[in-house]
């Protein structure tokens, strides 16, 4: 009955919906995307050092354990409210799994095969994409596809500062008590999640060379 | 080929010099070992030579050119580079393992796929099976032979080997060292080989160079250094039964005399040592072995002439260091 009910809500209102499922994967995609952009050069970038490794491990540490609604609870008191707080605050939760897999997958390259690389002239950035990169790509996917789905179904606690998407209904339903609105919000926002973490695992098995697939 | 003079490099945190003052010169074609205790130097020597580690004092001429002049990628690629774990990458082919260095230096696909391919024939891996397998289907001695490979590919005069047989089991060992020596001297390369092992330096090596404590103690070929060790610490590292080693390196073909009288009753292949001959004469009580080339006897190798070549030609011998019974 609550399904039927929930239903008739989206044909009703479907501009409200598809604009609100829009909003949601659209602030979702950014944030991934800009997460990517900026914890993936970070990471590659702190395995060649040690002092900055040991910092940025242990900021990316703090921020991985920070529950959502209290990085876009932080975030309001300063950004304010809309779209652009919410696309910051899930671009922060997003970096922290990218960055330490990133890094944890380029220092686990064998030595043997850095110092044969090394050896035979290859230069420190010739070894980082021929060797090290493809080495390491399916642990920064996983990685990626950790972030990904925490920013899908973080994305849902946007609407609490005013960031849309599929939460809006969620909120509303909850603050209404009309139980099928919330269901509009979130049935779909767990599908989108579900889709997330299968579209990014079949990602992370596409990116295993071929030389060790099992 | 290549001169290492007054070479020093101590690192950050350690008491005393990894190398100190080592001066060394290797000639064209000759296979040098760099031996020694865990901690003498030798494979910190062997990467001063490409750069993997950079000296503190002292020059490294490789044909005839400082090394400190040459950008380090370059020399680099132009110095072949074999390790004891190989360090094939993982998600290349064999083919692409072998064509790394061509590849980085631009060859055209048809004359590094060429390359490859009679590299492949002289290791001894078939390359239409192996062409395009990938590492971790291959066994450690047949990595060791792609890496060997991979290390000869772009033609370097001068390769560098670190413990290349450490890992991998003794019946193989043996085999790789022949193949690898026939195919290093057949192409005349010059080879800085780092081991711990003292048989395999009397081996592979034309010259052994005995390191201790960063500094060179002997620097001979390995009938010398067997024969005239030049004090007591050398004597006791190749060991007590250096007298047996002195016949590892002497094949019977060479030591073999006119047959006269009656037939021997035991033969033994000519290519053998004078170690397997005289181990076969202790088993069978014989005196005497003929000498086989092929199904021909060319000769007979006698006890008398083992012995001859174990005495010591040196008047002051110095006490072996033998334990008290």
């Amino acid at each position: 009955m609550l399904l039927i009910d929930a239903w008739q809500f989206i044909v009703a209102h479907p501009g409200r919906f598809l604009n609100a499922l829009g909003t949601h994967v659209a602030l979702s995609a950014a944030a991934l995307t800009l997460a990517v952009a900026i914890a993936l050069p970070v990471g590659i970038w702190i395995s060649g050092t040690g002092r900055a490794a040991m910092a940025a491990i242990t900021t990316a540490n703090i921020g991985r354990t920070l529950p959502s609604l209290a990085v876009l609870a932080l975030v309001m008191p300063v950004l304010g409210t809309g779209f652009a707080p919410s696309l910051f605050a899930l671009t922060l939760l997003a970096m922290p799994p990218i960055l330490l897999n990133t890094y944890t997958a380029i220092q686990q390259v064998e030595p043997d095969v850095v110092d044969a690389a090394r050896g035979m002239g290859m230069t420190r950035a010739e070894i980082m994409r021929k060797v090290e990169l493809p080495l390491a790509a399916p642990i920064i996917f996983a990685g990626i596809r950790t972030a990904a789905v925490q920013v899908v179904s973080g994305a849902v606690l946007a609407a609490y500062i005013g960031g849309g998407g599929l939460g809006d209904f969620i909120t509303a339903g909850i603050a209404m008590m009309a139980l099928p609105q919330l269901l509009v919000g979130a049935i779909p926002a767990t599908l989108l999640s579900i889709g997330t973490d299968q579209l990014f695992g079949w990602l992370q098995r596409a990116m295993i060379p071929r030389g060790l697939a099992s | 080929m290549i001169d290492i003079v007054d070479l020093v490099k101590q690192f950050p945190g350690t008491a005393r010099p990894a190398v100190d003052r080592l001066t060394l010169s290797i000639p064209d074609g000759e296979v040098c070992v760099l031996i020694g205790p865990s901690g003498c130097g030798k494979t910190t020597t062997m990467r001063i030579i490409n750069r993997m580690i950079e000296a503190d004092a002292g020059i490294v001429r490789v044909g005839g050119r400082d090394i400190m002049q040459v950008d380090t990628v370059t020399l680099r690629r132009s110095i072949g580079y074999v390790i004891q774990h190989v360090g094939l990458f993982p998600h290349w082919t064999i083919a692409e393992n072998v064509a790394t260095v061509p590849r980085l230096l631009g060859w055209t696909e048809a004359r590094t796929e060429a390359r490859t391919d009679e590299l492949l024939v002289m290791v001894g891996m078939d390359p239409s099976t192996y062409r395009d397998r990938f590492p971790r289907e291959l066994s450690g001695g047949q990595k060791q032979r792609v890496g060997f490979a991979r290390a000869l590919a772009a033609d370097p005069p001068l390769m560098l080997m670190d413990e290349p047989f450490g890992a991998i089991d003794p019946i193989t060992r043996g085999r790789l060292q022949d193949e690898f020596l026939k195919i290093l001297r057949a192409l005349r390369k010059t080879i800085v080989f780092v081991t711990h092992d003292i048989d395999e330096a009397i081996k592979m090596g034309d010259r052994i160079a005995i390191l201790k404590d960063g500094a060179l103690l002997q620097y001979d070929t390995p009938e010398r250094v067997l024969a005239e060790p030049a004090n007591s610490f050398v004597s006791a590292f190749v060991g007590a039964d250096r007298a047996l080693k002195r016949l590892s390196p002497i094949a019977c073909a060479t030591v073999a005399v006119p047959f006269a009288g009656v037939a021997p009753a035991q033969s033994i292949d000519g290519t053998a040592s004078l170690r397997d001959a005289l181990a076969l004469m202790l088993e069978t009580g014989e005196d005497v072995l003929a000498v086989r080339s092929g199904d021909q006897w060319t000769g007979v190798v006698t006890l008398a002439a083992i012995r001859a070549r174990t005495v010591s030609h040196r008047s002051h011998e110095s006490a072996p260091p033998i334990s008290a019974p």
